[in-house]
């Protein structure tokens, strides 16, 4: 085990000035118009891997729009949406490799998906079969964490017990904007800092909580200023621009896996859609303000870049759109077909070894069952 | 060879030989590092084992219990300390939302085996936020195991127990015991786990059925002692294990002197008393001469340090709630 006081790397001339403050603006490096914004901090990405991403911006958000779907058609319970947010979800998912940790939210689905969980052990939860329906050890994904920042905590422990038994472990720990006030997001990032653990806390800004609007969160100049009370670096970026999610995550895990510590990076993007199907957003915003973000949309501007790089043609959207149709095809299929639940699971995982107490309900409920009429 | 050990030194060599025992046991929480804890229950481990396997964290109860959960999902076995019973609610959210329901919501796939202790209860002259029974509030969330060692064999036994579990275990540690004393035989101890769901009977009587857990089980056993003066013989059961609950050993003796007394430092409403209470008359109604009855801290916040002492069950109380059992003569 390594001694976690040990901070090798610890700059001491480091002063909020000289690297914790995130940019002026957020970082783009490919503007809603598909053109590449020089950034002398952050290289662009090569082509292939930006392609790569691409393909999976265009899944994720033909999973919103079939999960949403299937909500209409009372095939799931509810679904927060994250369509306009898919670029982040994406960027989460692709920045770590397969040995690290993401750590997600109820909206982060696409994330989880992107990182190679089934999708309909994913929507288990949402469907109202059981809370996670998916080994959070198969593609080491923690389960979608619902009361707010909590999961951040996680993060950081597991970051800890990495960092303790000497694996080379990075986690990414999402929330967002709202989630930001919580007192679990302070203290996740002050155990971090203070125990110098690898973990990228990675904020979406999606401008709303629920109904609540971000001025009513914080004043702060941006969440990632934040950081620097921490002592930790912050940077911003523009949350519907694949390209530079993938530089600023990317460089942010790279010094997280080099011992550089934990840092905090806040996307700036727009959440299009209501809260989930529950809630009617036109009761606190206005349209003018959601067409605003429209053309700012994540997918339109990465299609025009990759085009004029000549690595997107008509052949390759079709085979992209045929594999967004495949995922989609597999969740309507999953999802329409009926689930079978055991109401027997209600005892089964409570306790490793079912209390005397538990036993004697099981046994009730199961005589209750035989007894129902077929 | 025999040793005479405080109930804290029982709970620091438990730590110990389990840290000895299992290289993934990891303590930490606030000042249990070089201090040793404010009850000193960590004294030497970090010297011991070095301070990546006991440190000190920054002063946050949801910190605390939120980063134990991260390692035990990632392999180790945390044993965090709650320095008070009222200084673990800010982690409260935490211990329900995702230390009871973590191992259930992922069908058994995330274990986590890890430890709450918490100084509690009262009796030591405590300002207020430093004397609360809070093991309702635990015992109520589906999905802890919640302890309560009443003797310094128990202290050390239980606590090893604990970080062996596979589940998460909320270890509640009576303040007032701490500097109980006992002689035990540690070696013969130090396989000796697997006792929790088991109550056991303190004293043997025939009469009535005191039943207690924690700090109250000495009072409980002073009580039976000043009975047996006056011809009255107690049956003292030592609960131990609140979740889960030995109904068998409880039931077993109730039925037996056909009568019984809950005792609980806790205030009585919506408690584990109440509980115990519910439980033993849905068990025993046929064999019970009277209603089972309570003696618990009255429905207050816990009180100042002079008025303790009329909060606290007495033996007095006991006694006189042993009297209002229906006895045939009176």
């Amino acid at each position: 085990m390594q001694d976690p006081s040990r901070r090798p790397d610890l700059d001491q001339q480091a002063t909020a000035e000289s690297y914790m403050l995130p940019s002026a603006q957020p970082v783009q490096l490919v503007d809603p118009d598909g053109r590449h914004v020089h950034n002398d901090k952050y290289p662009l990405p090569d082509g292939e891997a930006l392609l790569a991403a691409y393909r999976e911006l265009v899944v994720g958000r033909r999973v919103n729009d079939q999960a949403n779907a299937l909500v209409r058609q009372g095939r799931m319970a509810v679904y927060p949406s994250s369509h306009g947010q898919e670029a982040c979800q994406v960027a989460a998912a692709v920045c770590i490799d397969k040995q690290d940790w993401l750590f997600p939210t109820y909206r982060d689905t696409v994330a989880v998906l992107a990182r190679g969980v089934d999708p309909i052990q994913a929507l288990t939860l949402l469907r109202g079969d059981w809370h996670s329906g998916y080994d959070p050890y198969e593609h080491n994904v923690s389960i979608q964490a619902t009361p707010l920042a909590t999961q951040l905590l996680h993060a950081v422990g597991v970051a800890h017990a990495a960092k303790l038994k000497g694996e080379n472990t990075v986690v990414v720990a999402m929330c967002g904007d709202g989630a930001t006030s919580e007192g679990d997001f302070h203290e996740a990032l002050n155990f971090a800092a203070v125990f110098h653990v690898p973990v990228v806390f990675f904020v979406q800004n999606n401008q709303y909580a629920i109904s609540v609007p971000l001025h009513h969160q914080t004043v702060a100049p941006s969440l990632a200023h934040k950081a620097i009370g921490y002592g930790m670096p912050g940077e911003r970026v523009d949350g519907n621009d694949l390209a530079a999610l993938l530089s600023v995550l990317g460089k942010a895990v790279e010094r997280a896996r080099d011992g550089g510590g934990p840092a905090l990076v806040e996307a700036h993007t727009y959440r299009m859609q209501s809260h989930t199907n529950a809630d009617d957003a036109t009761r606190y915003r206005k349209d003018d303000e959601v067409q605003q973000w429209v053309s700012k949309d994540p997918i339109q501007r990465m299609r025009t870049y990759l085009t004029d790089l000549n690595l997107l043609d008509e052949e390759v959207e079709k085979n992209i759109a045929e594999k967004a149709e495949t995922v989609a095809a597999a969740m309507r299929d999953g999802l329409n077909a009926e689930s079978e639940v055991d109401p027997e699971d209600l005892f089964r995982y409570v306790f490793t070894e079912k209390t005397s107490q538990l036993l004697e309900q099981a046994a009730k409920l199961r005589d209750e069952l035989a007894r129902e009429p077929a | 060879m025999s040793t005479t050990l405080t109930f804290a030194k029982a709970l620091n060599t438990a730590l110990a030989d389990e840290m000895e025992a299992d290289s993934t046991v990891v303590v930490f929480g606030e000042d249990v590092g070089p201090l040793g804890g404010v009850f000193r229950i960590t004294d030497g481990l970090t010297a011991r084992f070095g301070e990546e396997r006991c440190f000190d964290t920054p002063l946050a109860e949801s910190g605390i219990m939120g980063m134990a959960i991260g390692m035990a999902m990632n392999g180790l076995r945390p044993v965090v300390e709650m320095q008070f019973d009222a200084f673990a609610y800010p982690a409260f959210e935490q211990v329900v939302s995702h230390v009871a329901k973590m191992p259930n919501r992922t069908k058994g796939k995330v274990k986590l085996p890890m430890v709450i202790r918490i100084p509690y209860a009262g009796g030591i002259g405590g300002v207020e936020h430093h004397c609360d029974s809070s093991e309702s509030y635990y015992a109520h969330t589906p999905g802890l195991t919640v302890v309560a060692p009443a003797t310094v064999q128990d202290a050390y036994t239980m606590l090893r127990e604990a970080i062996r579990h596979p589940d998460p275990v909320v270890f509640l540690e009576p303040k007032k015991l701490y500097w109980s004393k006992e002689d035990l035989e540690l070696e013969s101890l130090r396989e000796s786990v697997g006792s929790f769901g088991r109550a056991v009977v303190a004293r043997e009587g025939s009469d009535a059925t005191l039943i207690a857990y924690g700090p109250s089980v000495s009072t409980a056993l002073n009580a039976a002692a000043a009975a047996a003066e006056e011809g009255r013989s107690l049956e003292v059961i030592d609960v131990r294990s609140i979740v889960p609950f030995d109904d068998e050993t409880v039931a077993a003796s109730v039925r037996k002197t056909g009568r019984a007394v809950v005792i609980a430092e806790a205030p009585g409403f919506a408690s584990v008393a109440s509980e115990i209470v519910a439980r033993v008359q849905e068990r025993c109604f046929h064999s019970l001469a009277a209603p089972v009855l309570r003696v618990t801290g009255f429905d207050i916040p816990y009180p100042a340090p002079k008025l303790e002492q009329f909060y606290l069950p007495s033996v007095d109380r006991i006694l006189d709630a042993v009297d209002d059992l229906q006895w045939e003569d009176a």
